[in-house]
């Protein structure tokens, strides 16, 4: 019996003391983000100084295929806007009528343009790994937006006793420390339109919020409508509790 | 019209004119009508009419998805996301039948869980519990096709893992796994038949819960003190008393669920499942959702072959035992009525049935917890001790309670009943 019991109790502290022996990243620290909680909305302006590092910096390696050049009007910018932002970008259409593949400049409807013609070449051209595409990243890591933000702003130099792989980076809030990715952001990489301080942190957390509202863009619709849904449903249940102490008054 | 004895005589010449020849408006007075309910069932009765609500809900919105889905593995993750991005009201639909997945199965948990309480499964009632274990096991297998369809690293690797199981048949094992993924790899074949199994099993689905009401209607409603109406003073009718009292446990439940749905969509729901299927890369740790984790606990809770004693040949491999123990686990639930032959129905007046019966229901969030670790350390151990419970109760347990049991008074009857009818 005591051995059983000191056997669960080895267990025990052998499992409680996994994950600081796991080669996982450290836990990225909480961030206070406008779009989180019930009455979050998205920070228009971040999103549109978001993008700006997106376009400037992350869109030379990483693509994001689920959008559309047209869906950029949600971040404020006019029709007219967002076409010059896409005739930015060349892509590949056609075949046309003489059976040719042919470059014109991106419109509204085009999907963003993938920097990598396919995941081969991407990979080709980051040492083996790969960028990946940013559509949904907010959505597809644990702690999603605290992550993403970690990520940027974990990038330190190693400790002297880590073994760091040539050609790889050592960030602190990266699964086993050793991401392929160079430090993408730096202080003053950016500079922004709207005249805001481009500190790495900025940067950072504007990024953070871009890709966010990329992978949902329908939040803020979302959100509008579950509270005119709440509201109705919770007069509903009111009403229902109501009708139903009534009727049942008289048979109690 | 011997089927429904007299025909009513209806006002309305319209109603009175089809009543006639298809007694329809008959059939749903005495069902839904008149149709006598114990007058103490609780809130814990309204849970079947949920759990049909959100199989309303979840066809309706399935049939939209699939308006809008294309079952190919190189389109199937990119189909779901023009849903949720460029179709009106499509990442709505998408949030609704992905939550309302785990809504039902909360709703069908909680009507199991009265059900074993309340005795729902003993005489006369054995034949509507077992075709509530067959809506269980098809809604199962009905969600796990489900979460196939966006072919997401969830979707895959889930796939991978659980048709991998039938590997552990003996001889058969490995042909079977090919015959079941439609090649030698979990691809667009098993992508197409999980698309129309996903598709077909709700309306079977439906099927059931005809036969289960049907039966229902044959014996009634169980109810807290677990003794059958005697008397009209026993019961109220189905409408408008039971009807409104159902109505205000649906709204509360329909208002937590669109909670859910509008403000925590991802609640539920793992990170995997958005992205992209990639067979080369297995993700570092794969969980089902979380309504099979109990299962998926016992499952993994088996890790030692059993051999035959001073040899190496193996008789009974682990995966073998877990396979068998998973699927053994709701199997068993059908012979329940028979392994539980304590004339009392109640858990009231079951003074150790009702203690252990509580385990069960820890029991089941402990393997939740298990099946949702790494299997190894403490979870693992919970995971097997809990697993232990789980077949000692209903294999031992309950068949020595049957006999041994020092049940309380049980009440003559309903309206006997001194807890029965006190204001609710």
């Amino acid at each position: 019996m005591k051995k059983t019991l000191s056997m669960l109790a080895v267990a025990a502290v052998m499992s409680a003391s996994l994950p600081s022996l796991a080669n996982e990243g450290a836990e990225p620290p909480h961030q206070k983000w406008p779009h989180q909680g019930v009455f979050g909305m998205y920070d228009k302006a971040a999103l549109q100084r978001g993008f700006q590092v997106y376009k400037e910096v992350c869109s030379s390696c990483h693509s994001m295929k689920l959008l559309s050049y047209r869906d950029l009007t949600q971040l404020g910018y006019t029709p007219d806007q967002v076409k010059t932002v896409a005739a930015e970008n060349t892509i590949t259409d056609g075949p046309n009528d003489d059976g040719e593949m042919f470059e014109r400049p991106a419109r509204p409807a085009d999907r963003f343009r993938s920097p990598f013609p396919n995941d081969k070449a991407a990979r080709a051209a980051n040492g083996g790994a790969l960028p990946p595409d940013m559509s949904l990243l907010s959505k597809a890591r644990e702690h999603g937006d605290d992550y993403i933000y970690g990520i940027l702003t974990g990038y330190e130099e190693k400790p002297a006793d880590f073994d760091l792989m040539p050609g790889l980076n050592y960030n602190k809030y990266f699964a086993g420390h050793q991401i392929a990715m160079a430090k993408p952001l730096n202080e003053g990489q950016v500079t922004y339109t709207d005249g805001t301080a481009n500190t790495l942190e900025q940067e950072a957390r504007d990024v953070t919020q871009f890709l966010a509202w990329a992978s949902e863009p329908h939040m803020e619709q979302r959100k509008g409508m579950g509270l005119k849904v709440m509201i109705f449903m919770l007069a509903f249940c009111g009403i229902m509790v109501a009708a139903k102490r009534k009727l049942w008054a008289n048979i109690h | 019209m011997a089927h429904f004895g007299e025909n009513k005589n209806f006002k309305n010449p319209v109603v009175n004119w089809i009543d006639n020849r298809l007694p329809i408006f008959t059939m749903l007075i005495k069902e839904y009508g008149v149709f006598p309910m114990p007058r103490n069932v609780n809130y814990l009765w309204s849970f079947g009419g949920i759990a049909m609500t959100m199989l309303g809900i979840m066809i309706l919105t399935g049939i939209m998805m699939a308006m809008n889905y294309t079952p190919h593995t190189t389109l199937a993750f990119d189909s779901v996301e023009r849903t949720m991005r460029d179709v009106n009201f499509g990442w709505l639909l998408r949030y609704i039948h992905m939550n309302g997945a785990s809504f039902f199965f909360i709703a069908v948990y909680i009507h199991i869980a009265r059900g074993l309480f309340y005795g729902s499964y003993k005489k006369p009632r054995e034949l509507l519990w077992m075709f509530g274990v067959v809506i269980l096991l098809l809604m199962m297998a009905t969600a796990f096709m489900g979460y196939a369809l966006p072919w997401s690293q969830m979707s895959g690797w889930g796939v991978t893992v659980i048709t991998s199981m039938f590997s552990a048949i003996p001889l058969v094992g490995d042909g079977l796994v090919t015959w079941l993924w439609g090649g030698f790899s979990v691809d667009n074949p098993t992508l197409n038949r999980f698309y129309a199994l996903h598709f077909l099993l709700p309306f079977v689905i439906l099927g059931v819960v005809f036969i289960h009401v049907w039966a229902l209607h044959v014996t009634g409603s169980n109810n807290p003190t677990g003794v059958e109406p005697k008397t009209p003073a026993d019961t109220v009718p189905f409408a408008p008393y039971v009807s409104t009292k159902d109505s205000v446990a649906l709204v509360f439940f329909l208002t937590i669920f669109l909670g859910v749905v509008f403000f925590y969509p991802l609640a539920l729901t793992e990170v995997d499942h958005f992205r992209k299927f990639d067979p080369m890369q297995t993700p570092a740790h794969i969980v089902p959702e979380w309504y099979f984790l109990p299962f998926y606990a016992i499952l993994r809770a088996f890790t030692m072959d059993i051999t035959v004693p001073f040899t190496t040949i193996v008789l009974l491999p682990a995966k073998l035992q877990g396979v068998l123990a998973m699927f053994g686990s709701i199997i068993l639930l059908v012979f329940l009525p028979w392994l539980d032959r304590n004339p009392v129905k109640s858990g009231r007046f079951r003074p150790v049935f009702k203690w252990c019966i509580w385990l069960l229901f820890i029991d089941f969030f402990v393997l939740m917890y298990s099946g949702a670790k790494p299997p190894e350390g403490l979870p693992l151990i919970m995971g097997q001790l809990g697993t232990v419970y789980y077949f000692v109760l209903f294999l031992v347990i309950l068949p020595v309670l049957s006999f041994k049991e020092k049940n309380l008074p049980v009440p003559a009857s309903i309206s006997a009943d001194p807890g029965c009818c006190k204001k609710r």
